[in-house]
């Protein structure tokens, strides 16, 4: 199938001709297909969240092009508007971007910006609120009396009522308790699985990684380190480490239990994995003796 | 960008103006403003010019940065000018036609207006471009002090200014954020009539003000629990001390004044 995104030799470079320049990202190369849940990582400064911002046109590339459905977003400014509703971006801490008097407004608020119809904008905004298990009683209410959680879960809601083809999560569960990091991590897949959005997390936990993606794109100092399949990126322990992230902590336990003699299969990283091959190791020593 | 903005921006530097006491340079700009409105003619005008110019030398603040202060204040500089040009009627009349008349007078006035407004705010950024907005407080705190006596909360004040002057770079930073979240969700600040405009900001400034209130919540509870109880009886890391450079400076502008004056007062 063809590439919902496609980005050709990305480069940008911060405050160029000040002595402040940086690039942040190098001549990036990548394509994200249809349907697919991939989670990006990497250290802070990695340059993963300059990249994520070129996705819908917020930042412009110093060099390279970004095709979103085949059409270089930079090429007209009406592109760069139209990319905006299709790649959804939600930011970090999103909760600091509502505005509105009532929860109902401030999720139409994307909507409107499309110019679609009062019947759409409503038909919208009951999806996309449940979606993230918002319900009717808060619509009225304002968005600034609301928990953390629920805040957090009406700016996600106020960025899928624009149903965007290609949804962008920046670290969607920072700063949340583990139950509202549960829950929005449900709401994010239940909307992947019933939309068929291709979804991009980015993440610093690698157990939601590992449980939840379909595909890893590790960045290193402005460039991809590694792109592939959670198994395959795992499997290269050390040179996650070297980078300075982590492995995920099932995959941690098997290395040690591997360390420690125990005969397991090379590709553990999630604790259903870990607990099925410790499970089949114990039976097959049991049934040994 | 948002982040060009240059509001008493300070240029970190090891040169004598930035060395000067902030106390000396504030009491020195003072005395600057005011002998730049004793000069009255040419000469007078170009020792001011030629002292400005000597102490933007010493401070090595280069001349675009002086500029790109200035450009800000262009419009009224101009009209300044213009308004003097026209409304002054003195010496020969070089040009008369329909309300527009032009004299000799008037072309000397504007031309000085222009180099007065010019001279006041370079010397005034100078002072903000080599003295830290700390240092500034602090500076500014000391020459208050006197008004305690009266009941004036100096120590508050300047601890007030200061925050403020810390939180613009945080302030700037979170309003791009939040511009950047917005113009993901389809908002528009660059387009429209100017009424749209202005009401695209809304979306901007309710999470600015929001954050701002929480902001300052947390930082009087981060204050308190330090055990800030205002300013009596605190000291300081850094205490302001007098050199011999700053009576040097300080009997350098009791000269410029003392010699505007004389002129002001005979004629020279």
């Amino acid at each position: 199938m063809d590439a919902v995104i496609k980005v050709e030799n990305l480069t940008h470079t911060y405050s160029v001709g000040t002595p402040f320049e940086k690039t942040a990202v190098h001549g990036v190369n990548v394509e994200f297909r249809p349907g697919e849940l991939v989670a990006v990582i990497g250290h802070t400064g990695s340059g993963k969240s300059t990249f994520m911002q070129h996705l819908n046109g917020l930042l412009a590339p110093t060099s390279g092009t970004v095709y979103c459905e085949g059409q270089d977003i930079f090429a007209s400014k009406e592109a760069t508007r139209d990319v905006r509703f299709k790649v959804g971006l939600v930011f970090q801490y999103p909760e600091y971007q509502l505005f509105e008097e009532t929860v109902y407004k401030d999720i139409a608020f994307g909507p409107k910006n499309m110019k679609l119809s009062e019947r759409e904008i409503d038909e919208r905004v009951r999806e996309a609120a449940g979606f993230v298990g918002v319900g009717e009683e808060l619509f009225e209410r304002s968005p600034l009396e609301l928990s953390g959680g629920q805040k957090r879960r009406i700016a996600i809601a106020g960025v899928i009522a624009m149903r965007p083809r290609v949804l962008i999560l920046d670290e969607p569960t920072a700063g949340l308790d583990p139950g509202g990091c549960e829950g929005v991590i449900s709401n994010i897949l239940r909307y992947r699985r019933e939309t068929g959005s291709t979804v991009l997390l980015v993440t610093h936990s690698m157990d939601d990684a590992a449980r939840i993606a379909d595909r890893l794109v590790v960045f290193h100092e402005g460039r991809i380190a590694m792109d592939g399949t959670p198994s395959e990126v795992f499997s290269r322990p050390t040179e996650l480490t070297a980078m300075g992230l982590d492995v995920p902590q099932a995959a941690a336990i098997a290395q040690a239990l591997r360390e420690r003699g125990a005969k397991l299969p090379g590709s553990i990283y999630t604790l259903a994995q870990l607990k099925d091959a410790v499970t089949a190791l114990k039976k097959g020593v049991s049934a040994g003796a | 960008m948002l982040k060009d903005i240059t509001l008493g921006q300070y240029f970190p530097g090891d040169t004598i103006v930035h060395r000067l006491d902030p106390r000396t340079k504030i009491l020195v700009v003072i005395i600057f403003i005011v002998a730049l409105f004793l000069a009255v003619d040419w000469i007078s005008y170009a020792v001011m010019f030629l002292i400005t110019a000597m102490c933007i030398k010493l401070s090595s603040i280069r001349l675009k940065s002086l500029m790109k202060g200035l450009k800000p204040l262009v419009f009224i500089i101009l009209l300044t000018g213009i308004l003097n040009l026209f409304y002054t009627k003195e010496g020969t009349v070089l040009l008369d036609w329909w309300i527009f008349t032009v004299t000799t007078g008037g072309i000397k006035r504007a031309f000085l207006m222009v180099v007065r407004i010019m001279l006041l705010v370079c010397g005034t950024l100078l002072l903000t471009y080599t003295t830290s907005p700390l240092a500034l407080t602090d500076g500014l705190e000391m020459l208050l002090n006197p008004l305690k006596k009266i009941k004036v909360p100096v120590h508050e004040m300047s601890m007030m200014m200061s925050m403020a002057l810390r939180f613009i770079p945080t302030l700037i930073e979170e309003t791009d954020k939040i511009m950047s979240a917005q113009k993901a969700r389809g908002a528009d600040f660059s387009t429209g009539k100017l009424t749209e405009r202005a009401k695209a900001l809304l979306p901007l400034l309710v999470p600015l003000f929001v954050s701002s209130f929480r902001r300052a919540d947390e930082l009087a509870v981060a204050m308190e629990s330090r055990c800030y109880h205002g300013g009596e009886g605190r000291t300081r890391m850094k205490t302001l001390k007098m050199a011999p450079r700053d009576w040097l400076c300080f009997l350098f502008w009791a000269l410029v004044l003392g010699g505007m004056i004389a002129m002001n007062v005979y004629g020279i």
